[in-house]
């Protein structure tokens, strides 16, 4: 086990209680995401981890069998990339690279030998010498990796290192990411609030909801088997269905839907690639909107709950907004899960 | 018309110029005029400078040395304490800001009298220049820490310290390495400030210098009381010379540190 989070807390001074108590194990070369929306706990977890923010009393965190938890952030020996890349402007992309190995004081050749190396990895020789000042978002994220990655660091942090790109390099850029971590075989923690993101680069993501861990597991382990709606709605965007559960029997107001399994006093969700337009349904929804997205269309679908449900519809042409529908979503794609604690 | 108002704003600036520019070019030559009295026709000549150097060379020395110990200790305390005030912000942070600025609001004829009461009957300490220096620093402080101030408050100077530190360096290093080198534009424009406020300055100055102690604008205060208005003229040429190209790198340096904090 490369590193043990045992019992890591905070609070603030003004009593809020950011993070909770969380323990996380991290296996060497394992790649782990923070997922959750802004103000979940993630990015401070991440900070205490790196040495950036001290922890509530009781924390330890061992590398190794090491323990380092109270060691200040310049002795643990872990690589940061920050959101806004905090890359040196009085250096060169060579000297921001070259930094963390001259802390080392490490003799000048061999430094330029590593910077070398590390440039050639991160595809950066065009722009070596260049100020940082003069790159491009993309480039200036491929200079923090490589500065955070030059001095070998024992583990990776990554605080929502894409979310500062426009949205078309982030995609190229999560993939290129995914692929540079591997290739470093480095263990790493990814903080991100994109489920897309967490799911494209890490092993492992741990869904995060008001200062806790609220699941971790395989990116497909959270998306196939939820364990509570939270997880369920933020991996997957899973919308919940209203109506009245009879044992294993949802009445919706238009019709009933037949569940894998007993489910009463729970809550039942379902994710819009299931729902299926079908004439022989056993539920009706009306129409209410309908966006066309190339591969398949999205349509808004009203009277199967508060709000509208989206379904993904791949045929030729969709409904017409204002028509009837019916639908068919098949037991075993429907999610129970105990209902959500109101927060 | 339309031209007529639109030369107008040119017009009073021309005149303005004229105005501030007339007596300056005067004393300029009357410093040169073998005879003010006479006028330019009695000749231009160089004597009076030489005048002026054997009699005030002195103060120019000691004021160009009061400038630059004047710097070296604005650097030593006002550098730090920007760095400070940006690294806390808060209340109590601005609070010893204006705390600082405080000699920019009082006379400095309050100053130097404040400095008399205090410190005055150490008569090694009065007589020695090191007096006018304590004046000095305790006016020039506020537009070192500011200007350094508002350079290190338009960086992220936070994560880029997280950076550092994240890299192996300890604070020291990331003091050296990161905020003074990012800082180095509001550290020029400050320097340059500095050193022309303290060549320049005369009330406090005024107050602190004895006989054997006396600076550049002391110095020309006493050889407008003292000597031929044609020495006096030439001792403003000099001193001219020395600050107006102060001047000019001091307003250089404040606005390329505007252009980097944006």
């Amino acid at each position: 086990m490369t590193l043990e989070l045992t019992n890591i807390a905070k609070t603030f001074p003004d009593g809020t209680r950011a993070l909770l108590p969380t323990d996380l194990e991290i296996a060497k070369g394992e790649i782990v995401s923070l997922l959750g929306p802004s103000g979940c706990g993630k990015s401070t977890l991440l900070r205490i981890i790196a040495g950036l923010e001290v922890s509530d009393l009781g924390a330890r965190i061992v590398f190794d069998g090491e323990d380092v938890t109270r060691q200040p952030v310049e002795t643990r020996k872990m690589g940061m990339v920050f959101q806004s890349y905090a890359l040196f402007p009085n250096m060169s992309v060579r000297g921001n690279i070259g930094y963390g190995l001259k802390m080392q004081k490490l003799p000048k050749p061999e430094i330029a030998a590593r910077v070398d190396e590390v440039i050639l990895l991160c595809r950066l020789e065009p722009f070596a010498e260049r100020a940082v000042t003069a790159l491009s978002g993309g480039q200036r994220q491929r200079v923090a990796l490589a500065r955070a990655m030059a001095p070998r660091p024992r583990v990776l942090l990554l605080d929502e290192p894409l979310s500062s790109l426009d949205a078309a390099l982030r995609g190229q850029l999560r993939d290129e990411l995914a692929m540079l971590l591997r290739q470093f075989g480095i263990t790493a923690i990814f903080v991100t609030h994109d489920q897309d993101e967490a799911m494209a680069i890490a092993d492992r993501v741990a869904v995060m909801s008001q200062g806790e861990v609220a699941q971790i597991g395989s990116p497909e382990a959270l998306y196939r088997n939820p364990t509570n709606g939270f997880v369920a709605r933020f991996v997957g965007d899973a919308m919940p269905l209203e109506g009245q559960i009879k044992a294993g029997q949802l009445h919706l107001p238009s019709g009933v839907l037949s569940l894998p399994k007993p489910a009463d006093g729970q809550e039942v969700l379902v994710r819009a690639e299931d729902i299926h337009l079908d004439p022989e349904g056993p539920i009706a929804a009306r129409v209410e909107s309908v966006t066309f997205l190339g591969t398949h269309y999205r349509i808004g679908l009203a009277g199967l709950g508060p709000g509208l449900l989206f379904a993904l519809h791949s045929g030729l042409s969709a409904p017409k907004p204002g028509t009837d529908v019916r639908l068919t979503i098949v037991p075993e794609a429907l999610l129970i899960l105990p209902k959500e604690v109101a927060a | 018309m339309k031209s007529i108002t639109k030369s107008i704003p040119m017009i009073v600036t021309l005149l303005a110029c004229f105005f501030l520019l007339v007596p300056i070019i005067q004393s300029v030559l009357a410093g040169l005029t073998v005879n003010y009295f006479r006028g330019l026709s009695s000749g231009l000549t160089l004597s009076w400078i030489g005048k002026v150097w054997a009699l005030y060379s002195g103060s120019i020395f000691l004021s160009i040395w009061l400038a630059l110990a004047c710097l070296a200790c604005t650097l030593v305390l006002g550098v730090p304490a920007a760095y400070a005030l940006a690294r806390n912000p808060g209340r109590a942070s601005r609070i010893l800001e204006e705390f600082i600025s405080l000699p920019l609001a009082i006379p400095g004829l309050a100053l130097a009298l404040a400095l008399l009461q205090l410190y005055g009957t150490y008569q090694g300490f009065r007589m020695h220049w090191s007096f006018i220096l304590v004046g000095h620093v305790l006016y020039t402080l506020p537009f070192m820490v500011r200007s350094v101030l508002s350079v290190l408050a338009a960086i992220d100077l936070k994560t880029l310290e997280e950076g550092a530190a994240s890299l192996g360096a300890d604070p020291a290093r990331r003091f050296i390495d990161i905020v003074v080198p990012n800082a180095l534009p509001g550290i020029l424009a400050g320097a340059l400030t500095v050193v022309t406020l303290s060549i320049g300055e005369f009330n406090l100055t005024w107050m602190l210098h004895t006989p054997l102690m006396k600076t550049l604008p002391v110095g020309l205060a006493d050889s407008y009381a003292s000597m031929r208005l044609e020495v006096a003229s030439a001792y403003t040429l000099v001193f001219f010379v020395m600050i107006v190209p102060l001047l000019m790198a001091m307003q250089w340096a404040s606005a390329r540190a505007q252009r980097i904090m944006q």
